[in-house]
């Protein structure tokens, strides 16, 4: 069902807007971003600044920024899908060749008051390109090879131009979440199949490569996922990170050391203890109780995204909303993965829980799309 | 284009379905993160705990104030003093060259000393404390102190570092600390962690180095907090340690400073020990040097001039110099004969003023000779004829038994660096050597404390000790332990016959009492405090029969290492023999000049409460006495000594 089919009556005007909005997802949102700003309170050694009260304002901004998005109705975010891909293609190749470098490889775009990270952005515009790509196409078409081809191309475009930045975790989560919402869509599970034995192949490459000219990665990449095989092999080099999260992990226990007690972060043996490893702190201080509640927190987001998503008769709706359900989910599942050595380092935050403003708002207005899905849905 | 309901229908089915999935594989993947926290915090919690505490801990050693050295009257040999310092930490200075220039009006401070700091400082972490200036006098501290304020992260520090408050005094007998080499580390196989401190010091020689065990202590150790980059955030714990034991010398401080005073400039030794007890009273060799140097790091000039001079100062030559006794040998001699039974005390001997034997001619030191001389002229004139004579009646092995009987060329074993055996030959000792069969020039040598025989002012010392007991008295240093007196070892008797032992002692007697005693200018006229001895003048050449037809050069024209070493042995008081002495001047000339003189003078000084009283010299040479005594640098041992623990 199109919007064009549902009378615009039904559709919920002016400030009775309100009453739509999903209060649960909003509250449980600002939930976790709260535990946030206790723990950067905390890792700054009970200290508002220099992170929590930047944060709290940003998720400030971001709030705002959320309700403007949710109240412009979701047809016309499905229009300019297009628009809002390509400008994020153009940010890309801005910082392509005039942006600036900074841990590791993350290119950004200096804008005074936020650094604007196109990568981060793109993540969502091009699951608004794909979801309106699919509200378009006639479901008939979704899996000949012509129609899957295009969107493969919408994929690999953006996924390309970040990969070179360098930025493979970004690139990797690009592919990933591209993937879901055609998956969604019902393009067959052959394409899959295919692409998974491709992908296998690739790997198999990147490792036999290694150290060849022809290499795929850069040196740092391999390291890191030396590192996440091992990471007792250079405990004072690059596995110094991963043992002393694990450590600070583990060290919580059940209910944790209390609140600023974590000797890990305060006595700064935890690395990036503000931004990736900040949930380190979180399981150190408040133990397996606190991590734990924490995770059902994230669960309940993706619950309520999933449920709004599938409650939904507007095909652009449905698969927007799954498709900022499952980039959410990308970010934390990776971050957790990583910081309790299930995965390697590869530099993804928290979401809403790191310190940095470019991810905070981006996932704002991303929750901001969700709530227009969900205030503009047919009835 | 305009879509059936149908197909609408169909794709909504297909994004419900493949959203459930989706929802599912994320619910499920998120199961799964559950459970690794789980694992992690629950199960491995432990093993994680103890690598969070092995993180924040450290254990640091708190050092322990070593154990003092105090002589017999618990007077301060070697004490601890505050060593006040200043430090810098670079985080709190901020600008450290600036700050130091500040510091450079309140302390002197050399401009290139303030490079050097600047430069460790850039050097190491930045709260990480750079000494900037050690050993401040009090003054320079507490104006550091007090312009705090403008100095930041200037710290004045209080530690604690050894002091030698008698100086030279004390050099030889004590020795002194220094920082652990990777030398003294070497031999030792469990090092104690306190040897790793950075800068603590050990005993290197002597007492401190011998009583290392004793003195050292044993170390606190504080835990304490850190962060990542090892800065210390607080002190969880401190388990102080236990201080080093005291250690009481059976020195006395004022013998030991008059003695070593009394030696002056002389390349000598001197030791004074008690007959009944072998307490060592005194033990001084001469040059001396400060020990307080070494301490504080001895400079390349200082050092370099220590080793060069032709005075040794830094050997220790009471224990380990080895001099022919000459002369002083002669009682060995005579003890062995008249224990062989072939000689008594009234046989007498013909000195003609030399002797042939084996084609050779052996000289007495009196070249018209002594006529006939029997036990006790013998040795009060220093006959060497006579000994020539008993000796090859009764053969070097008796007289090298009887020799070691009574203390020499053995080890008398103190907690003294570098003693030494010396030698006390015999036939076998010989055969081992050299491969040489024993003659009986050999013999003759010997007989007299020349030819193969060397011994140290120590076993001279013990020599004279036993001569005036007739016992097995020992050599003692150290009195008490941690204000618990030593138990004096037993001194079982030598077995001698005491009418042997007698005549000896008539014929040492007679040295300083006789008219015609070899030492009777340095005689003590005090009844109460008569002395016995025995001089001896050992030649460091031989003389060749052409220089003996030309006439023997004396010592005054010979260079100072080509004359005669001068050595005295001798007791008192004679009734009731106290103390022992041995006093040994390196090319002193005679021992009846150079060395009885200061025996004298130091066992009277043993024997006194305070400076040597001039009634116990003879009328003529108190004057002399008087001006000599007067005039010697002596230390007021009370004010320098204090016994007070720092």
């Amino acid at each position: 069902m199109s919007f064009l089919e549902y009378r615009v009556k039904t559709v919920p005007t002016g400030l009775s807007k309100v009453f739509h909005v999903h209060w649960a997802l909003l509250l449980v949102v600002i939930a976790v971003a709260s535990v946030g700003f206790l723990m950067l309170y905390s890792v700054a050694g009970g200290s508002l600044d220099p992170w929590a009260r930047d944060q709290m304002q940003r998720f400030g901004l971001g709030l705002v920024l959320m309700f403007f998005v949710a109240f412009v109705p979701i047809w016309f975010w499905r229009n300019v899908a297009g628009v809002a891909y390509l400008v994020s293609i153009a940010l890309l190749l801005v910082v392509e060749f005039f942006g600036d470098i900074g841990m590791g490889a993350q290119r950004w775009i200096d804008l005074g008051f936020i650094r604007l990270q196109p990568s981060e952005m793109t993540k969502f515009t091009l699951v608004m390109m794909l979801a309106a790509y699919y509200d378009w196409l006639d479901a008939k078409r979704t899996s000949r090879p012509l129609w899957v081809a295009i969107p493969i191309l919408m994929i690999m475009i953006p996924t390309a131009l970040v990969l070179l930045q360098p930025n493979l975790g970004t690139a990797l989560m690009l592919m990933m979440v591209g993937a879901v919402v055609c998956f969604l869509a019902g393009v067959s599970l052959w394409y899959f199949a295919a692409v998974g034995v491709m992908a296998v192949g690739a790997i198999a490459s990147v490792f036999t490569l290694r150290g060849t000219p022809w290499q795929f990665l850069h040196d740092y990449q391999y390291r890191r996922i030396d590192t996440f095989l091992d990471p007792t092999a250079d405990p004072l080099g690059a596995g110094y990170n991963i043992i002393q999260a694990k450590i600070a992990l583990g060290s919580g226990g059940w209910t944790g050391k209390g609140f600023m007690q974590g000797t890990q972060s305060r006595l700064n043996f935890l690395p990036e203890k503000q931004t990736d490893f900040i949930f380190t702190t979180l399981a150190e201080e408040f133990g397996f109780i606190g991590a734990f509640s924490l995770l059902l927190l994230y669960g309940l987001i993706i619950l309520f995204c999933v449920v709004s998503a599938l409650q939904n008769r507007d095909r652009f709706s449905s698969l927007l909303i799954l498709g900022v359900a499952a980039n959410f989910f990308f970010y934390l599942a990776v971050n957790l993965s990583m910081v309790m050595g299930m995965a390697p380092v590869v530099g993804v935050p928290l979401p809403l829980l790191s310190y940095g403003g470019s991810a905070l708002l981006v996932i704002m207005v991303a929750f901001g799309l969700v709530q227009s899905a969900h205030i503009h849905r047919p009835r | 284009m305009r879509r059936t309901a149908r197909d609408s229908e169909d794709s909504a089915r297909t994004i419900t379905r493949r959203g459930l999935f989706l929802g599912a594989s994320m619910a499920a993947f998120m199961a799964v993160l559950g459970g690794r926290m789980r694992y992690m915090q629950v199960d491995q919690a432990d093993e994680f705990r103890l690598l969070a505490e092995e993180n924040r801990v450290n254990i640091r050693l708190i050092p322990p104030a070593r154990g003092l050295i105090l002589d017999r009257k618990g007077r301060v040999i070697a004490g601890n003093e505050q060593n006040y310092r200043v430090v810098i930490t670079r985080e709190d200075a901020g600008d450290v060259p600036a700050v130091l220039t500040r510091l450079a009006h309140v302390i002197p401070l050399l401009p290139d000393e303030m490079e050097k700091v600047a430069d460790e400082a850039d050097r190491s972490s930045p709260f990480v404390p750079i000494i900037v200036k050690d050993r401040l006098p009090w003054e320079d501290f507490s104006r550091v102190a007090l312009n705090a304020p403008s100095l930041p992260g200037v710290q004045p520090e209080v530690g604690l570092s050894r002091i030698y408050p008698l100086m030279g005094d004390f050099s030889h007998v004590v020795g002194y600390v220094g920082p652990v080499s990777e030398r003294d580390l070497e031999g030792i196989e469990n090092p104690d962690p306190i040897l790793r401190i950075p800068k603590f010091q050990i005993g290197k020689i002597g007492v401190e180095r011998w009583q290392e065990d004793v003195l050292r202590g044993t170390a606190g150790t504080k835990r304490i907090e850190v962060n990542a980059v090892g800065r210390v955030m607080r002190e969880l714990e401190r388990i102080d340690g236990d201080p080093g034991a005291d250690l009481m010398l059976t020195i006395d401080a004022d013998v030991q400073n008059f003695a070593q005073a009394r030696l002056g400039d002389e390349s000598a030794a001197a030791v004074v020990m008690d007959v009944n007890t072998g307490d060592l009273l005194a033990i001084a060799s001469s040059p001396s040097f400060d020990p307080n140097l070494f301490v504080r790091g001895i400079s390349q000039r200082d050092y370099s001039a220590l080793l060069e001079d032709d005075h040794r100062p830094l050997a220790n030559k009471t224990v380990q110099g080895v001099y022919p006794p000459g002369s002083t040998f002669k009682m060995v001699t005579a003890l062995a004969a008249l224990e062989a039974g072939v000689i008594n005390a009234q046989s007498a001997v013909y000195c003609p003023g030399h002797l042939e034997s084996g084609g050779r001619r052996f000289h007495c030191w009196k070249g018209g000779g002594h006529g006939s001389v029997a036990l006790e002229a013998a040795l009060a004139e220093s006959c060497d004829v006579y000994f020539y004579e008993i000796a090859q009646k009764v053969g070097i092995d008796k007289i090298a038994e009887m020799g070691k009987r009574l203390g020499l060329g053995i080890r008398h074993d103190l907690p003294m660096s570098a003693i030494a055996e010396g030698i006390m030959p015999n036939k076998d000792w010989k055969q081992a050597s050299y491969q040489q069969d024993w003659r009986i020039g050999d013999t003759i040598n010997a007989s007299i404390g020349q030819g193969y025989v060397l011994t140290s002012p120590l076993q001279l010392a013990v020599m004279t000790a036993r001569l005036a007991t007739g016992r097995a008295v020992n050599p003692r240093l150290v009195r008490a332990v941690d204000g618990e007196l030593q138990a004096v070892p037993d001194a079982p008797t030598l077995g001698l016959d005491p009418a042997y032992l007698a005549a000896v002692q008539k014929g040492m007697f007679e040295v300083t009492m006789g008219t015609r005693g070899t030492a009777k200018s340095s005689r003590i006229v005090d009844e109460a405090m008569l002395m016995a001895g025995k001089t001896g003048t050992s030649q460091v050449r031989n003389i060749s029969a052409a220089e003996r037809a030309r006439g023997v050069v004396s010592n005054d024209q010979l260079p100072w290492n080509r004359r005669d070493h001068a050595l005295f042995v001798g007791y008192a008081p004679f009734a009731a023999p106290k103390y022992a002495i041995s006093v040994v001047v390196e090319h002193g000339g005679g021992g009846s000049l150079a060395a009885a003189p200061i025996a004298r003078d130091i066992i009277l000084r043993a024997m006194s409460d305070g400076l040597p009283p001039l009634e116990a010299y003879p009328k003529d040479q108190r004057g002399r006495m008087e001006t000599l005594l007067n005039a010697l640098p002596l230390r007021d041992i009370g004010a320098a000594a204090a016994p007070t623990r720092a």
